[in-house]
Order: structure tokens, then C-alpha cells, then sequence
């Protein structure tokens, strides 16, 4: 599969064999097998919204494999201030560089800035669009997991209507007969057209209240953070968050093996007594993001093939 | 007189395209979306009996052969309108409104965080199943839409 010169803007522009390939090209790079393949190349990091996490993961994938790094954190020291529109900064960056990663406030920022440059544009993250890089990690890890992503059942928890993460991770996921365990109070249950076209590709949904309705085992339980801005009455954020907090005591029951995942940062919704637990691989997820953006990045720019 | 024989009495043309079985009243939001208000003449006929649809519209645009790809874009307005392709006032093509798998430039998306409403950018959207059951879906912010007809520009 010859990925070059494509640009990374939405999961839904995958199929399941470019999916496979994607993650065990990153399974391959975190073993190792493409040491300095980024040599001699140049990727820019245009974040015109900060997100620290993203960024170092980028330009620390790069640098450790041979490339260099241009770019900025911050939209005030861009030309955006300046009132440039993004379609011109983009223009004139893609000149500059091999690859650009950039995150953008406003959705479909990433789908624009692919159309009009003249290398690969990797999206990391387009407002509460997509997150693509994100979708790809939580692969890698869950394959790394269970040798697998086929056959396996994935509860899903807590702000499931605006989480984008959890949005694209069920899409990727539906191209292989997963299950999908839908835990949310009812004013943050998944979107109804998300659901159809989820249930359409071939996903089987179940939706629950609580943890403790889940009948059967999960495989895998991601947990999403419910945010206070969602909620207008904040007693009714307290109620709700705190019955969605996850600690050992809520860790028996369906969830008693599930590897316990989060696309971080978690603020209280995981209890830090299950950091030591076989469970809790959060962190490990964080650090995949390495080789999945090498991979992401070598492929897109014909390094790696 | 029959609505047959009264339709080519007061309304034929030599020349030109004729719009029939435009569902009531969508007939002026036809020529707004064909962008054809200063074509020449045009006539609009709203609220004839129909056996098909209860009442119909109709739209001629004389000395004007509409491509397949202009009158698809009323699809949205008008999936059951059929086009009659007049010439020396025979018709020389009838065919109906093909549903197109997407929308450039038609449609508005109503998400003010979407790109498309902060960027000189043409929107483009992509038709998702079809009849009642039709959606569009914005290509840039992915939302989903049910109702394409209220987006309309």
C-alpha cells in the first residue's frame, strides 16, 4: 500500500486493509525497524490553537527519527493574526516543509488546509471534529493488547455526544465486528445518526446507564472525561461526574479484566489506586503515539513504505 | 378543456426547457436554484391539478438547453420533477432528476464552527442514503444534516 503524499484529515477516509496497515507499520517502527528514516526531512507544526501534549508528541516522533521540526504553539505569532486566512498561511508553508501537522480551532480547518497544499497534511485535531492520530494510537494499543482488533468488546464511558475520540475510535472499530458497550447518562448518550450509521457498518450496540448493567465481560473500557462547561447547573455536574468516576470498587463485574484506557489528560474521572492495577494501560496508550505518528509520518512522506 | 390540452395551449414553447411535476410551491425556489431569473423568458405555472402528486408545478425556461448537471441540482427541492428537452417545438429528450451524490456550492453548512463559514471556501457536501431517508453530510466538518432542502443558499 503506497501511502505517500496522502494527507491524514479523517478516519472515515480509511478502509479496514489501510487501517491494518497503518497500525502494524506502527507496531514495526516501536520495534524499531525504521531508525532515522525521517533524515534529511522537515515537518511543520502549525498549532493555531495550543495543545502541548499533541505537538511534543509530534516534533519528539520526528526528531528521534532523524527530521527536523519548524513551526508554532502558539496562533499569536502566526500570520493569522494578521488577519492572513488560513488557506494562504498554508500556501506558503507547504513550500517550506515535507509534512505539516497542524491543529486548528474551527472543523473541517484540516480538510481545507489538505485540499490546498502540496504536501501531506496530518490533522491534529480540527476543533470537536477529528483526531485522527488519536483514532490510530488507540489502535495500535489495543492490537499491541490483544493481538487483534477483530471479535472484541469495547465499553465506552462517559461523554460520549461530544467526545470526538470516542466518536472516531467507534468508527475504526466498526470495520470489525466489534461490540460496543455505550455507558452515558442519558444528556450525553452517543448521536443518533452516529448510532445508525455505526449499527449500518456492521458494529452491535448496547446502551447502559451504569457500569453495573453491562452484562457480559469488556474486552476494553475507554473513559472519557465529562466536562463541567457541558452542564449548566453544576450540582448536576457533580452528580453526574461522580457516578461516572471509575475506582477498584467499580472495577469488578464486566469490568474485572477490561484494559482500562483514556486519551488523557484525566483530571478525576480515573482513580489514581488503579494506576498500578494490569488494567490501567492509559499511559502506555499516551506513549504509543510515538510510533504511530512515526509511522503516520514516514508513510505520508515515502520514508517508510 | 383537459389540463393536458390547456398546458400546451396557453404554455408551449418552440424552444427551451419545460420543468413539470415540481412539487408545489417549490417552483420558484427551481429558478432560484437554476439561477435562471434573467434567461430570457421564463414561465412559472403553480398549483395545477396533478394525478401524480394532488398539484404540481411547472417551470419553462425558453431558447435554454438545460445539461443534466443544472437540473440535478434541484434534486433536493424537486426529486420528482421531470425534464422535457424542447426543440422546433417537438420534445427531443425526457428524463427525470437524477439524486447527485454530492453538492458543491449549493448548500450552506448551519455550523458556525465549521471553516466553511470562517474561509472563502465553496462547500461541498456529500448525499447520504436517499428518499425519506436522505442526509447530507458537510465534507468539511462532517456534520450530519437531515433536512439538505433547509439549507439551501
Amino acid at each position: 500500500m503506497d501511502m505517500q503524499g496522502r494527507s491524514i484529515v479523517s478516519i472515515r477516509d480509511f478502509t479496514h486493509e489501510e487501517i491494518d496497515a497503518i497500525v502494524h507499520k506502527a507496531l514495526e517502527v516501536k520495534q524499531g525497524k525504521w531508525p532515522r528514516a525521517m533524515q534529511a526531512k522537515v515537518l511543520a507544526t502549525l498549532f493555531f490553537e495550543p495543545s502541548t501534549r499533541t505537538r511534543l508528541s509530534f516534533e519528539a516522533a520526528m526528531v528521534s527519527m532523524g527530521g527536523q521540526v519548524i513551526g508554532f504553539a502558539d496562533p499569536n505569532v502566526s500570520s493569522a493574526k494578521k488577519g492572513e486566512s488560513l488557506a494562504d498561511t498554508i500556501r506558503t508553508v507547504t513550500g517550506y516543509v515535507d509534512v505539516i501537522a497542524m491543529r486548528h480551532p474551527l472543523e473541517g480547518a484540516a480538510r481545507l488546509a489538505s485540499q490546498v497544499a502540496s504536501v501531506p497534511v496530518i490533522n491534529a485535531g480540527d476543533g470537536a471534529n477529528q483526531h485522527p492520530t488519536q483514532t490510530f494510537l488507540d489502535l495500535v494499543t489495543i492490537h499491541e493488547e490483544f493481538g487483534r482488533l477483530t471479535d472484541l468488546t469495547v465499553g465506552m464511558l462517559g461523554d460520549l455526544k461530544h467526545g470526538r475520540t470516542v466518536h472516531s475510535l467507534a468508527q475504526a472499530l466498526s470495520h470489525y465486528r466489534s461490540r460496543l458497550v455505550l455507558i452515558a447518562p442519558p444528556s450525553l448518550r452517543m448521536p443518533e445518526h452516529l448510532k445508525r450509521e455505526l449499527q449500518a457498518s456492521g458494529c452491535a450496540i448496547e446502551e447502559v446507564q451504569e457500569l453495573a448493567e453491562i452484562r457480559g465481560e469488556l474486552d476494553v473500557l475507554y473513559v472519557t472525561r465529562i466536562q463541567k462547561e457541558r452542564f449548566a447547573d453544576f450540582q448536576e455536574y457533580e452528580r453526574v461526574a461522580g457516578a461516572y468516576r471509575l475506582n477498584r470498587e467499580a472495577l469488578g463485574g464486566a469490568c474485572a479484566r477490561a484494559r482500562i484506557m483514556h486519551p488523557l489528560p484525566r483530571v478525576d474521572e480515573i482513580s489514581g489506586e488503579l494506576d498500578g492495577t494490569p488494567n490501567a494501560i492509559y499511559f502506555r496508550q499516551a506513549h504509543n503515539g510515538i510510533p504511530t505518528r512515526q509511522a503516520l509520518l514516514g508513510l505520508v512522506t515515502g520514508a517508510i513504505r | 378543456m383537459s389540463d393536458a390540452s390547456r398546458t400546451r395551449k396557453v404554455y408551449a414553447i418552440e424552444r427551451g426547457t419545460v420543468i413539470d411535476h415540481i412539487p408545489s410551491p417549490m417552483a420558484l425556489k427551481v429558478v432560484q436554484i437554476l439561477g435562471v431569473q434573467k434567461e430570457g423568458i421564463l414561465t412559472v405555472g403553480m398549483n395545477f391539478p396533478s394525478k401524480r402528486l394532488g398539484v404540481k408545478d411547472i417551470v419553462k425556461v425558453e431558447n435554454l438547453l438545460l445539461s443534466p448537471q443544472a437540473t440535478d441540482r434541484i434534486a433536493l427541492v424537486a426529486p420528482t420533477a421531470t425534464i422535457n428537452i424542447i426543440d422546433g417545438g417537438e420534445v427531443v429528450e425526457k428524463r427525470p432528476i437524477h439524486l447527485p451524490a454530492e453538492f458543491k456550492g449549493l448548500l450552506r453548512c448551519p455550523n458556525p464552527r465549521c471553516i466553511t463559514n470562517a474561509e472563502a471556501v465553496t462547500t461541498w457536501f456529500l448525499r447520504e442514503g436517499g428518499g425519506a431517508e436522505m442526509a447530507v453530510r458537510c465534507l468539511y466538518c462532517e456534520r450530519v444534516y437531515p433536512d439538505p432542502a433547509e439549507l439551501l443558499v
